[in-house]
């Protein structure tokens, strides 16, 4: 084992895969000689040259369409979205184009494409660089989405990303990155559409993703010194996901609490708790409950955005009241 | 030029024409649904581009796109079936008359959303140049796709990148229903290509001929990694835009003018030229209707789609 941070972790990950096979190749914005906005891509022009490293001009709808179109002509191209923000300057590409291509032409291919890219907010970088916008790809059919917390799982999960025949959107956190965790020596692979039990609880289940694992388990260390006992399921991946770990931990518990940083309205949350309610109604032996972003565009200002996400007080409460009630 | 690929260009061109003919019956008769936007009039360029290519050579369509296809050398039972929706056809009745794709014959498929292809076409180049071979994309793109925003990234990234693309720009005049010239100031827009540091050319598209020969140089280029060409071809539809379109804003004197210089027409001219004799020629449009025949009986026949089978391939979660 060795202690790395999250953002090498992924480089890591890249590093390993780019050596694998020739056909991995990275494109995005300021990737090469500066190494990425967040580092993830250091070091790696040096090595690989600037064939496999390439830096983009900053036209990002066809820039990923792109990858798209190299992904369906054989190789496994890894793009670099900046900031999940600018999604929206590539929606067509990615949700018409890549995540339909493969079903529309009747499955005669494969699409192994990988978008990376980083969201949530940081420290005071306003409303279009801050955002949490999972939700809108977690609604498009024919796409993975992947949402790793630790860099051990940054790491397994980006290498099966790359290996992966179907198109995947990979969103990491900025707050995260430099973030550090255990990583393994030797070569790994964590699967995708597997959650983790990152924490073992009896009392409450509580399911979350990305940085909120990280508050959620603080909250969780809190409630157990009230002997409130949380389980703390880390998605890791939000498609597909994982209904089995949930159901088996709500079976158990009786209680669920869901956690994410993006806006309430029509978040991926709603969706857990619907999928649970259906599935697992009579097992409920109290309300469910979401703590989620607040249904507003990020402030600029740092006092107020920190009251815009779920702090580790407020996980808390919210799973006292779960607990209580 | 040789009479046996003036031939095989006269025989492409005229199964495409009777293909969309067929196309069109069926779709009256009520054997096809939705959306059917015919190549009718266009024919040469899809011919005079492709047949220039290597079997290996990858084209993009769009949404007017059989006559890519079938210049590809799809199998016009499987088209047919597609477009009838069946489980036989290119893409087992998932994708239609406006997704028929089939990789094996490189062709990266058609779209529907007008420019959405480009993206695609231009990551093909580029992973030719990571795989290092010899191989070259024709793009095929409308009038109506040179507004939107991913044509000019595109050609940008491909410039850039010295990619072997060859951007083929349809111009049928009209983005639709709209006439191209309300809605660009510029009379040839292949001038754009300089705004990218790349060739760019326009020329007649009715004669498939003349499009083959020019076509040539730009698909050298971009076989020694000399980079992408926007080639424009000015031509018309001879309907409108799909087939419930009675294209009733297209003035009658420009039809006839058009019309006068069918790709067709001008193909079996070529022929004549050459000294092919009217036997051949009936020969050839002979075979071409046999298989037409079969091409649509091979659709009536087939099976619809399984719904166990869809429904299996979906996820729950």
């Amino acid at each position: 084992m060795a202690l790395m941070k999250y953002r090498e972790a992924l480089n890591a990950a890249l590093r390993e895969e780019m050596k694998r096979d020739p056909l991995v190749f990275l494109m995005g914005e300021g990737i090469g000689e500066k190494g990425g906005s967040y580092k993830v891509t250091d070091k790696l022009l040096a090595q690989f040259g600037e064939k496999r490293v390439i830096d983009t001009p900053i036209s990002e709808a066809s820039f990923v369409g792109m990858a798209g179109g190299a992904a369906i002509a054989g190789t496994r191209p890894v793009v670099e979205l900046l900031f999940v923000d600018f999604a929206y300057l590539v929606m067509d590409q990615v949700a018409n184009q890549v995540a339909k291509f493969n079903f529309m032409i009747g499955g005669q291919g494969i699409v192994p494409f990988v978008l990376r890219t980083q969201g949530g907010i940081g420290n005071g970088l306003a409303g279009q660089h801050s955002q949490s916008l999972e939700a809108i790809f977690y609604h498009v059919p024919g796409l993975q989405v992947i949402m790793p917390a630790t860099p051990y799982d940054a790491k397994g999960l980006l290498k099966a990303s790359i290996r992966s025949n179907e198109p995947v959107i990979f969103i990491e956190h900025k707050q995260l990155y430099m973030t550090e965790g255990d990583v393994p020596e030797e070569e790994y692979l964590v699967p995708i559409g597997k959650a983790d039990i990152k924490r073992g609880g009896k009392d409450v289940t509580l399911v979350t993703y990305s940085y909120m694992t990280l508050e959620s388990l603080k909250a969780a260390e809190l409630l157990a010194q009230e002997d409130i006992d949380v389980e703390v399921i880390d998605l890791r991946t939000l498609v597909p996901m994982d209904m089995d770990c949930i159901l088996k931990s709500v079976q158990k518990t009786g209680r669920l609490v869901v956690v994410h940083e993006a806006v309430r309205r029509g978040g991926v949350g709603g969706d857990i708790v619907s999928n649970v309610v259906e599935e697992a109604f009579y097992d409920l032996e109290a309300p469910v409950k979401r703590i989620a972003g607040k249904n507003t565009t990020i402030p600029f200002n740092v006092n107020l955005e920190k009251l815009c996400v779920p702090s580790v007080e407020e996980i808390a409460a919210g799973v006292r009241e779960v607990y209580a009630s | 030029m040789e009479a046996a690929i003036l031939k095989e260009l006269y025989e492409k061109a005229f199964t495409i024409r009777r293909f969309e003919q067929s196309a069109t019956e069926q779709y009256r008769a009520g054997n096809i649904y939705g959306y059917l936007h015919p190549y009718t009039g266009e024919e040469a360029i899809a011919v005079g581009t492709i047949s220039a290519l290597k079997s290996d050579d990858y084209i993009v369509s769009t949404h007017r796109g059989h006559g890519h296809a079938i210049a590809k050398g799809h199998d016009l039972g499987l088209m047919m079936a597609e477009l009838f929706g069946k489980s036989t056809g290119y893409c087992r009745g998932r994708g239609g008359s406006m997704h028929v794709a089939n990789l094996k014959q490189f062709n990266l498929g058609a779209n529907g959303i007008v420019g959405g292809g480009i993206p695609f076409a231009t990551g093909a180049g580029m992973a030719i140049k990571q795989k290092g071979t010899t191989q070259v994309v024709l793009s095929f793109f409308s009038d109506g796709a040179v507004n939107n925003g991913v044509f000019h990234e595109s050609l940008n990234l491909a410039a850039i990148y010295h990619l072997p693309i060859i951007y083929i720009l349809e111009n049928n005049q009209y983005a639709a229903s709209t006439p191209v010239e309300r809605m660009n100031l510029v009379k040839d827009l292949s001038i754009r290509a300089a705004g990218y540091g790349i060739p760019g050319m326009t020329m007649d598209g009715n004669d498939a001929v003349e499009i083959y020969a020019a076509v040539q140089e730009p698909i050298a280029r971009a076989r020694k990694s000399e980079g992408p060409t926007l080639m424009e071809y000015k031509t018309y539809r001879h309907s409108g835009h799909h087939v419930n379109d009675p294209g009733a804003y297209m003035p009658q004197e420009t039809m006839a003018y058009w019309k006068a210089k069918d790709p067709v027409d001008v193909m079996r001219n070529h022929l004549k030229s050459a000294g092919v004799n009217e036997s051949e020629i009936k020969e050839i449009n002979e075979r071409v209707e046999e298989k037409m025949e079969t091409a649509v009986q091979f659709a009536k026949e087939s099976p619809e789609p399984s719904a166990e089978e869809f429904l299996a391939e979906i996820p729950v979660y």
